[in-house]
């Protein structure tokens, strides 16, 4: 059963607030004292999901739920969707924008990173359909 | 090597943190890809970017680095500065390359975060 539920509104395209949410998030297991080990993996996880809407989707939201060994995170936008899943989970896939590469994004290792620092990874989308990314952590 | 030795080797100015100069540095790590730096674990490294902007905090901040370098004299905004400050992340600044300032923090003993040496 989860203890605390939480979701953030994610908007597309702004770079400046970009990663906030996945700041606060990490702030958010720091203080309620998970291992520093899975801090850093939701946080890895979370903000790399975060950076891909800002960057590729459209306006967005992600719903944490924290239980007392699990922590699951759901990011979902309404942006273009992604037409060939399996590619882009690829190292080194991107289609990051001219923008997007001079923040220092578009190495194509978001997704990849998210399989790696996860114990779980959905990705469930579809061209014109919007993204949804189900992300799930044994505490 | 402490921080205050890097910034020494570094001839580097502190833009906040300079209450924590005397930690200790573990490895170092550098790059602009925020994805790349993201992939290895960097819990306790210094890290070294070209990346003069608000994500190159951010990233430092989740993976868990002890400090932030900017390379080639690019001067932190404040939004930067207190992003750093509020996560208690060192951000200092070095007139040195990315090249440079690698090879003087390595030449004085400081290694990288491979796992293991290739042949
Ligand atoms: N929310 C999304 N909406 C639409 N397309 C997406 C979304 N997330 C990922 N993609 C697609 O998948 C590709 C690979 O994503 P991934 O996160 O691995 O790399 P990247 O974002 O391009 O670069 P990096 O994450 O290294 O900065 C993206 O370039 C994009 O084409
Ligand atoms: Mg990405």
């Amino acid at each position: 059963m989860a203890i605390l539920t939480k979701s953030y509104p994610i908007k597309a395209r702004d770079y400046l607030k970009a990663g906030e949410i996945s700041m606060g998030v990490h702030g958010l297991l720091k203080k309620i004292g998970f291992a520093t080990e899975l801090i850093r993996r939701v946080s890895i996880c979370a903000y790399e999901a975060e950076m891909n809407v800002v960057m590729h989707g459209g306006d967005g939201v992600m719903t944490i739920e924290i239980g007392e060994d699990y922590v699951n995170i759901t990011i979902k936008d309404s942006g273009p969707g992604i037409e060939d899943v399996s590619l882009a989970m690829k190292e080194g896939f991107s289609t990051a924008s001219e923008e997007a590469r001079q923040m220092g994004f578009g190495a194509g290792m978001g997704l990849p990173n998210i399989k790696k620092n996860s114990d779980s990874l959905d990705v469930i989308s579809a061209k014109g359909k919007g993204t949804e990314v189900r992300i799930g952590f044994v505490a | 090597m402490r921080l205050s030795e890097v910034k020494r080797i570094l001839k580097a100015q502190v833009a906040t943190g300079e209450d924590r100069l005397d930690m200790e540095i573990m490895a170092g790590a550098g790059g602009d890809l925020m994805s790349d730096i993201l992939r290895g674990p960097k819990e306790g490294v210094l890290l070294l970017s070209g990346l003069n902007n608000i994500q190159s905090v951010r990233t430092a901040v989740i993976a868990g680095a002890s400090a932030l370098i900017l390379v080639r004299d690019k001067i932190p905004d404040d939004d930067m500065k207190d992003q750093a400050r509020e996560n208690g992340l060192p951000l200092l600044t070095t007139p040195f390359t990315m090249f440079t300032a690698c090879g003087r923090l390595f030449s004085a003993g400081l290694r990288g975060v491979e796992k293991k040496r290739p042949e």
